[in-house]
């Protein structure tokens, strides 16, 4: 994989897009980033145009997420065609509408894998999240008729105020469940600016309890180890793979280097993607940067190691500039404050803010 | 191996040509395969209806002058080889399947 992706790299190949085929959704995550209303989603038609266009750019991975995607009454002929075009397809969903025969159908269609959310294995804590009384007795039932159609399945785990303390009890779930998870303390900002979400992230001391949890880290002394600052090798290398082998296109058209990455560099109504991809000024940009050309990350000791996002950066206000929740999560893996910390004269310890239960809508 | 042999791609893989490289995965089990030239010229031409030894005839004894005889042979054993791995179908009969879309991989 590594191979393929340094020679998708080298070509300038967008290897994996991420395609958001709506905004709407039947749940309401107080953490959502997203305005639910439909502006205007892109047809059947434009999609599979779009298809089209990305299979010929050569992209591989199509991660297929929304909103949840199985609103879109054309779900299953989209996945067709895109299978149809040979792409790898990964759907996200909370799964909510999956049952037995639309299990059997992603199943018939060689999708490779379905990441669906899942928050907590308490239902009053997960259901107070989604605010939808029910919502992780249907997620599981679901996860239940995609694993017995053999499919390959992942629970999404994301972290915040309200559940970070369930973490333990959603693994042994995944276990039982015989799939794989994924845990995330990233809460994204919502992609008008506004930033009052982040509010949901957890405080520094628990961060720092679960980054060096035992049971979470592989190699905890080489993930926990304080870092030495970045060499040569890292000061040449890009951040991350937005703008360089992946993109995003929203369900309007707009194209950016990553869903957590909103800077606008074209759209695919007005322009061919492929257009888009090489030669807009945004997208330039974006592969223009290296640890090298970013002022504060360059002198910091965390440089060669730290999982610095470039849109939560440019959500921050600099794509060049430091991203905050990343400097959190160094410290809260090291204990070593980056050179963005320390500027900042941040205390770790701040006072945890309480948080009430959302509560579930009827 | 006697007799003719059919070859398709098996429904569950996704494939990409990138930068002359054919990239192969398995949904089955997300493994990634880099097919050579030969194989991939095989690939592309498994259309399930196609014999392999006019797959082999057309597509490979031309492009990379090598003998009728050798070349099946080899192919015979590569597309063993690809079934094992559960990207390709091998069959004596023609491989018709009931899916409307038309297969594209470039």
């Amino acid at each position: 994989m590594e191979q393929m992706n340094a020679r998708a790299q080298r070509l300038g190949i967008p290897l994996g897009v991420q395609l958001d085929l709506t905004y709407r959704c039947n749940e309401r995550c107080v953490h959502c980033y997203l305005d639910h209303d439909d502006h205007g989603e892109m047809t059947t038609a434009e999609i599979t145009d779009l298809l089209d266009q990305l299979a010929d750019a050569g992209t591989f991975f199509l991660n297929i997420s929304g909103g949840e995607i199985l609103l879109r009454k054309d779900l299953f002929p989209i996945v067709e065609y895109a299978r149809a075009k040979s792409f790898c397809v990964k759907l996200k969903t909370n799964a909510m509408l999956i049952g037995g025969k639309e299990a059997k159908r992603i199943q018939d269609l060689g999708v490779d894998s379905v990441q669906i959310s899942i928050y907590s294995h308490r239902p009053a804590v997960h259901d107070a999240i989604t605010k939808v009384r029910g919502s992780l007795d249907r997620s599981i039932k679901a996860i239940r008729f995609l694993r017995e159609q053999g499919l390959h399945v992942i629970i999404a785990n994301v972290l915040m105020v309200q559940n970070f303390s369930d973490y333990p009890g959603v693994k042994s779930l995944a276990a039982e469940l015989g799939v794989g998870l994924t845990i995330d303390p990233t809460i994204t900002p919502m992609m008008d600016g506004n930033r009052k979400i982040l509010d949901l992230n957890i405080d520094p001391k628990s961060l720092a309890e679960i980054f060096q949890d035992p049971t979470l880290l592989g190699d905890a002394p080489e993930v926990c180890t304080p870092p030495k600052g970045p060499d040569e090798d890292a000061l040449n290398s890009t951040p991350c793979s937005a703008g360089h082998t992946a993109a995003y296109v929203s369900p309007y058209g707009d194209v950016y280097p990553c869903v957590q990455f909103p800077l606008p560099t074209g759209n695919v109504r007005r322009q061919k993607f492929l257009d888009i991809w090489r030669n807009s000024s945004g997208m330039n940009d974006v592969r223009s940067i290296t640890l090298r050309d970013l002022p504060s990350c360059s002198a910091c000791v965390h440089g060669g190691t730290c999982t610095r996002c470039p849109g939560l950066a440019y959500q921050e206000g600099n794509m060049r500039g430091p991203s905050l929740q990343d400097c959190e999560k160094s410290f809260a893996r090291t204990g070593v404050p980056s050179e963005n910390l320390k500027q900042k004269k941040l205390s770790p310890l701040e006072l945890v803010q309480i948080h009430e239960l959302v509560q579930i809508q009827a | 191996m006697s007799g003719k042999l059919y070859v398709a791609r098996d429904s569950h893989v996704a494939a990409r040509n990138l930068g002359g490289e054919m990239m192969v995965m398995s949904a089955r089990n997300s493994t990634l395969y880099t097919l050579n030239p030969v194989a991939t010229a095989i690939w592309e031409a498994a259309d399930g209806v196609t014999p392999l030894d006019e797959i082999v005839a057309n597509r490979i004894c031309a492009q990379f002058d090598v003998a009728p005889e050798v070349a099946l042979k080899d192919a015979e054993t590569l597309v063993a080889e690809l079934a094992g791995h559960g990207i390709l179908v091998v069959s004596d009969r023609p491989i018709v399947r009931a899916a409307a879309a038309t297969e594209n991989s470039r």
